[in-house]
């Protein structure tokens, strides 16, 4: 599925269930989604020194240029290359967005 | 709802220590705050306390049981078994999952569940209720389909649950004679783990070239092939470690001997100093305790857009007790992968809402070929409506173009993240 007809899935959704409910706020959610499929190699939580690069918290753009570069083949990689070829552009981009300020990863104050 | 009730009989629980008890009631219960009760902490269960926690932003009290008092990883645990890690090394405390993320962890065992009544039943600390249930119980072993092999896992561990057996299989490698024979069985797929049997071979050879270099390595395959990362085990098999691996496929075991410890195979009678049988498996009994039925007799199919059993909308299965999706592992990775696609869709549930329609999943598995070189299998899995299930993203993921330091460093890394994903 492309990004396009995903947000337009879940804009559909977004009409047929909540009309209140902003296809912003559908997206936002989306994009958490997606962005957990990295935080198991990549979280934010991960004690440093590590092999693994930091991503989290990184400029969207930065995190972007990344991915793209890895799919272009401009960016050596081990597995990322093969990683990348699984999402949309906009998807790569809703995930870039989403790493960058990590809303999700405050932490609890109880 | 029987939260009241719940934490009344916890501090009546004559048997539990004070300190867990008030561990376990850290965050005291909300009247009206929606309750999930996620049953077992291994890596899909923990992730899922954790990010209901985190992504209902503390709305939704989450109560996870598990019967251990620590997590102990089952990956980098044939490490252990070539001495290049401890157990210990595997092993780590519940404690900030209660007290950055305020889930209440019980160290307890779930005796029943009744569904209709949303309640769970446990061994010690009694009644438990719930608006969801989340079931993460991991697998158990068939080993009644092998004769001889029920009662006897300290003569023939299996090593397949990280722990006791881990470091009991590790003694027994130590104390086998130069010019012993290790023979490891591996069960039919579908099987947790499908590269680890492979993996083992290869760090068990490796610590027998140094050690014991006229020891031989007998891998007993049940299946007709190599099961994950086919052609980088191969290579591994009739390269470094070509004078101590043999493999023999379609090796189906039918009756083990604890005495002498010899393997009948379909065709053939193998004896060894060091048996290590991974059993046939299936999907942890914990669900047969709710009536859930199995496909084959073994795994729980599941709704792929909430990871509710097909059978029984409202009880939520993840991690290896789930039927898995074409071309899926059942790896701790895609555990942590289903928690969070779980986690996701009872928030939106719980607050009236309908889940992520396209859930998307992502698998990375490293095995280790030796103490610093690794290879891995990668995967993206995206909901297909038509289908009805996740499928394997074509054109995306891949594996190793061969073993190297590299993703060695890669691996060892793979394990503090996901461990800091799932714990911390």
């Amino acid at each position: 599925m492309t990004g396009k007809s995903t947000l337009a899935a879940l804009c559909l959704l977004a009409g047929t269930t909540h009309a209140a409910e902003s296809a912003t706020d559908l997206a936002a959610l989306h994009a958490r989604n997606l962005a957990a499929n990295c935080t198991p190699c990549h979280s934010a939580d991960t004690p440093a020194p590590n092999a693994i690069p930091r991503i989290v918290g990184l400029p969207a753009d930065s995190i972007l240029q990344r991915l793209r570069a890895f799919r272009s083949g401009d960016a050596p990689a081990t597995v990322m290359h093969q990683i990348v070829r699984g999402y949309s552009d906009e998807q790569l981009s809703l995930i870039a967005t989403h790493l960058a300020t990590s809303p999700d990863l405050a932490l609890d104050p109880r | 709802m029987n939260r009241r009730r719940f934490l009344h009989s916890l501090s009546l629980a004559a048997t539990a220590p004070a300190s867990a008890i008030l561990a376990a009631c850290s965050s005291a219960p909300r009247r009206g705050a929606a309750h999930v009760v996620v049953v077992g902490g291994g890596y899909g269960g923990a992730t899922t306390a954790k990010y209901l926690r985190m992504w209902s932003a503390g709305r939704i009290d989450v109560t996870l049981i598990e019967r251990e008092a620590r997590f102990v990883s089952c990956p980098m645990s044939n490490l252990v078994l070539a001495g290049l890690r401890n157990l210990g090394d595997l092993t780590a405390s519940y404690d900030r999952l209660r007290t950055r993320w305020g889930v209440r962890v019980v160290n307890d065992e779930v005796v029943h569940v009744d569904v209709t009544r949303r309640q769970a039943r446990l061994a010690r600390h009694g009644d438990i209720g719930f608006d969801r249930v989340v079931l993460a119980p991991g697998v158990d072993f068939l080993t009644e389909q092998i004769a001889g092999l029920a009662g006897n896992s300290e003569r023939i561990p299996h090593a397949w649950k990280a722990g006791p057996q881990t470091e009991l299989l590790r003694r027994q490698i130590e104390a086998m004679p130069d010019g012993g024979v290790f023979a490891l069985h591996v069960p039919r797929f579908p099987y947790r783990c499908p590269p680890g049997p492979y993996e083992r071979a290869c760090l068990v050879a490796h610590y027998l070239r140094a050690r014991k270099p006229r020891a031989k390595l007998l891998v007993l395959d049940a299946n007709s092939e190599i099961q994950s990362k086919k052609a980088l085990f191969a290579a591994a098999f009739a390269g470094p470690y070509r004078d101590i691996i043999e493999y023999r496929p379609d090796s189906t075991l039918l009756s083990v001997d604890a005495q002498t410890l010899s393997a009948d195979l379909e065709f053939d009678r193998v004896r060894a100093d060091v048996l290590n049988v991974i059993p046939p498996m299936r999907a942890g009994r914990l669900v047969d305790r709710m009536g859930i039925p199995l496909t084959n007799g073994r795994w729980v199919d599941v709704d792929w857009r909430t990871m509710e059993a097909r059978a029984l909308p409202g009880v939520h299965v993840i991690g290896d007790a789930v039927l898995a999706a074409p071309g899926m592992p059942k790896s701790g990775h895609i555990a942590n992968q289903q928690a969070k696609l779980a986690a996701a869709a009872i928030v939106e549930l719980l607050d009236g809402r309908s889940p992520d329609p396209i859930p998307t999943l992502l698998n990375t598995c490293y095995s280790f070929v030796d103490d610093r070189n690794a290879i891995h299998v990668a995967t993206v899995h995206r909901y297909d409506a038509a289908a009805g299930t996740v499928l394997p993203v074509a054109g995306a993921g891949g594996l190793s173009s061969a073993a190297s330091e590299e993703e060695g460093r890669y691996a060892a890394a793979w394990a503090q993240s996901i461990r800091a994903d799932t714990l911390a």
